[in-house]
């Protein structure tokens, strides 16, 4: 793997009376797509510029490669930048703007036009080498920035939510595209993004972040499958949440009495005692939604009306209100439309049932 | 039909610029190509004398001294301007800063001159606070040499070039000089490599509107300058009111202006036109998006 690794050490940040970082420790590893994703505001952009070195932590370090680089300027350091705006120079060519690097660092002319037509090449930009930024599209100004950013050989590439300015087919495309930038170079990525889609789709860990400090990491899947708390739940996709007390517990098998579901089974490891009040979760989609009652080991079943299908194509959403009065969103395919199933419409009343596998306790309340 | 009253309605500036700008430039130049009369005035008659008597030795070592006068002073206000207009425009109270840039403008040029020479005279301001510092009893001399008029000059002329500096300045993204950084760019390599060339047509105004009425300076090197400080605004005034050569003056006048006039074009010419060739869309088609971008 080339790249580096990046450790962030308790590191904090206050704009005056605003704490944009609270202790942040990080571990991102060597040639990792790492997201920082959050809602706006998190610190998460704030955290990529003291990486990058354009502001100062109030305290903690930041190493790369185990050298610690706190106090370095951004040109001393080894990584380099993809800014939102791009920030593409807009008095050069395509051409100027990807050798600037190398002619900073005085390389031979010959040395530089290799260089950055194999750049160019990377990016499919070979033909445009004699525009200026105005000339491009959004999507070319993007892989300008990227190929501007390559050619220096960082060891840890920055992303500041570089896609954000792309409509949404192109930013689909390109996200695909450093998807395949990052295993050819196989330097270490760090993106930051508020979409959870693209941090979902591409990254090897995700770092979720919300008012200055970081609350989960963890891959994809964990982030997504076990959320270590009720805001990366509500964050991450859609998910119903259940409020409750522990009523009983046996092994890992939890039941508790949520407001508005009733007794609701739980299978999770979590350690609670009975009368904890907890927040447990459940995805959309892995409620079962039919017509008649199912039955099973360990399968919470609820009866309720449909208040709203919304149809999207792939799937169609309900939105369903039981008989208890909860409020309960339910995602389902359409993968098996030939099965025969009987659609189910406004108004219907209908069976819900999910597995005590599938719930998920994200926390204790208070 | 729609009937166009762009004519009638520019009558009057039309009649204001005839009058109060043509007309005396096509004065000027005619008297220029007349013969000079005994107390002054011309003679209604053709002659090339005045143009001829303008390739004396003295006539151009004004010029040359006018040129580097004009050249030291608008160079030492372009540095002193760039700080400035940078400050103004990435500080929080703008506002404030611009205002502070403009106040002296409320007051008139001759007593702001004559303020100088309260400041920079023998016994002015300056000389009584470095006796009062104990530095040599008999003063300094300040006044009356060409440092003084450069001084005044840049004085005189600093907020022409400091609010178009602000204005582009202002308008510059500063994301591109960390990027610059990012790239690698020292602090100083950014601001020469990156701010300098995006903030060209500010500097190109600023430069003209100091240049110009420096070269043309009449007022200052006359009140502040010595004998020494004779610029062409001098030397044209004396030959109408001295020397009572108008034909001369005129030649003179014309001379300057036509000169001013090309060096500016020339100026103009080399700034690069900005490009905008927006595109709009970017099209996409299937899988095959990016040998599809059409252009």
């Amino acid at each position: 793997m080339k790249g580096s690794d990046v450790t962030v050490s308790s590191v904090s940040k206050s704009f005056g009376d605003f704490r944009a970082l609270k202790d942040i420790n990080l571990e991102i590893r060597k040639g990792e797509f790492f997201s920082l994703l959050g809602p706006s505001g998190c610190g998460k952009t704030t955290l990529l510029r003291v990486i990058a070195g354009f502001e100062d932590a109030d305290s903690g370090s930041v190493s790369i490669d185990e050298v610690d680089v706190s106090g370095l300027p951004p040109d001393k350091r080894h990584c380099n930048t993809v800014f939102q705006s791009y920030a593409l120079f807009p008095h050069l060519t395509v051409y100027e703007n990807v050798a600037f690097s190398l002619r900073i660092k005085k390389m031979p002319n010959r040395l530089i036009k290799e260089l950055v037509t194999r750049h160019l090449a990377m990016v499919q930009l070979e033909e445009h080498a004699d525009k200026k930024p105005s000339q491009l599209s959004g999507g070319q100004k993007q892989r300008v920035a990227i190929a501007r950013a390559l050619i220096n050989e960082p060891s840890v590439l920055l992303l500041d939510e570089p896609l954000s300015a792309l409509d949404a087919k192109l930013r689909q495309h390109m996200l695909m595209e450093l998807d395949a930038i990052h295993d050819k170079v196989g330097i270490t990525f760090i993106y930051v993004t508020h979409d959870q889609q693209e941090a979902l789709s591409v990254s090897d860990r995700i770092a979720v972040m919300n008012a200055g400090v970081v609350l989960q990491v963890g891959s994809p899947q964990q982030i997504y499958e076990n959320p270590a708390s009720e805001f990366v739940a509500r964050f991450i996709g859609e998910t119903n949440i259940l409020q409750g007390k522990i009523l009983t517990r046996e092994g890992s098998l939890n039941t508790i009495d949520a407001d508005g579901f009733g007794a609701i089974l739980i299978d999770d490891e979590t350690k609670v005692v009975v009368g904890d009040d907890v927040v447990a979760t459940i995805r959309p989609e892995k409620i079962r939604i039919s017509n008649d009652r199912p039955s099973g080991a360990e399968l919470n079943v609820l009866h309720g009306i449909v208040e709203e299908p919304v149809y999207s194509g792939f799937q169609t959403k309900y939105i369903v209100r039981t008989d208890t009065g909860a409020k309960v969103i339910i995602f389902r395919q359409h993968a098996n439309w030939s099965e025969g199933i009987p659609d189910i419409e406004w108004k219907d009343e209908v069976f819900l049932s999910f597995s005590a596998r599938d719930m998920v306790i994200v926390g204790k309340s208070a | 039909m729609k009937r166009n009253y762009g004519p009638r309605y520019s009558a009057p500036q039309t009649l204001w610029l005839t009058l109060f700008f043509a007309a005396p430039l096509v004065i000027i130049i005619t008297y220029s190509f007349m013969k000079k009369g005994l107390y002054g005035g011309v003679e209604h008659e053709f002659s090339l004398d005045a143009w001829k008597s303008m390739a004396n030795p003295t006539l151009l070592s004004v010029f040359l001294k006018t040129l580097w006068v004009s050249i030291v002073a608008t160079g030492i206000t372009i540095l002193i301007a760039m700080p400035c207009g940078y400050s103004i425009a990435r500080s929080h109270n703008q506002t404030i800063r611009l205002f502070l840039v403009i106040v002296p403008f409320w007051t008139n040029f001759l007593v702001r001159l004559y303020a100088w020479i309260a400041i920079l005279g023998n016994e002015g301001f300056l000389n009584q606070m470095l006796r009062w510092l104990g530095f040599r009893e008999s003063g300094f001399q300040f006044l009356y040499n060409q440092g003084a008029v450069i001084l005044v000059l840049v004085y005189m002329y600093l907020p022409y070039a400091i609010l178009p500096l602000y204005s582009t300045i202002d308008k510059f993204d500063f994301s591109l000089l960390e990027a610059a950084r990012d790239l690698g760019a020292s602090k100083m390599q950014s601001y020469i490599k990156v701010l300098l060339p995006n903030i060209k047509g500010g500097i190109v105004t600023a430069i003209l509107f100091t240049f110009i009425p420096i070269f043309g300076a009449y007022a200052v090197p006359l009140l502040i300058g010595g004998k020494d400080s004779y610029m062409l605004g001098n030397i044209i005034a004396d030959q109408i009111t001295k020397t009572r050569n108008w034909p001369l003056a005129s030649a003179i006048s014309m001379a300057v202006t036509l000169l001013t006039a090309v060096a500016v074009y020339f100026f103009l010419l080399k700034k690069p036109k900005p490009q905008h060739v927006e595109l709009d869309s970017e099209v996409l088609s299937g899988n095959d998006a990016l040998s599809g971008e059409v252009h």
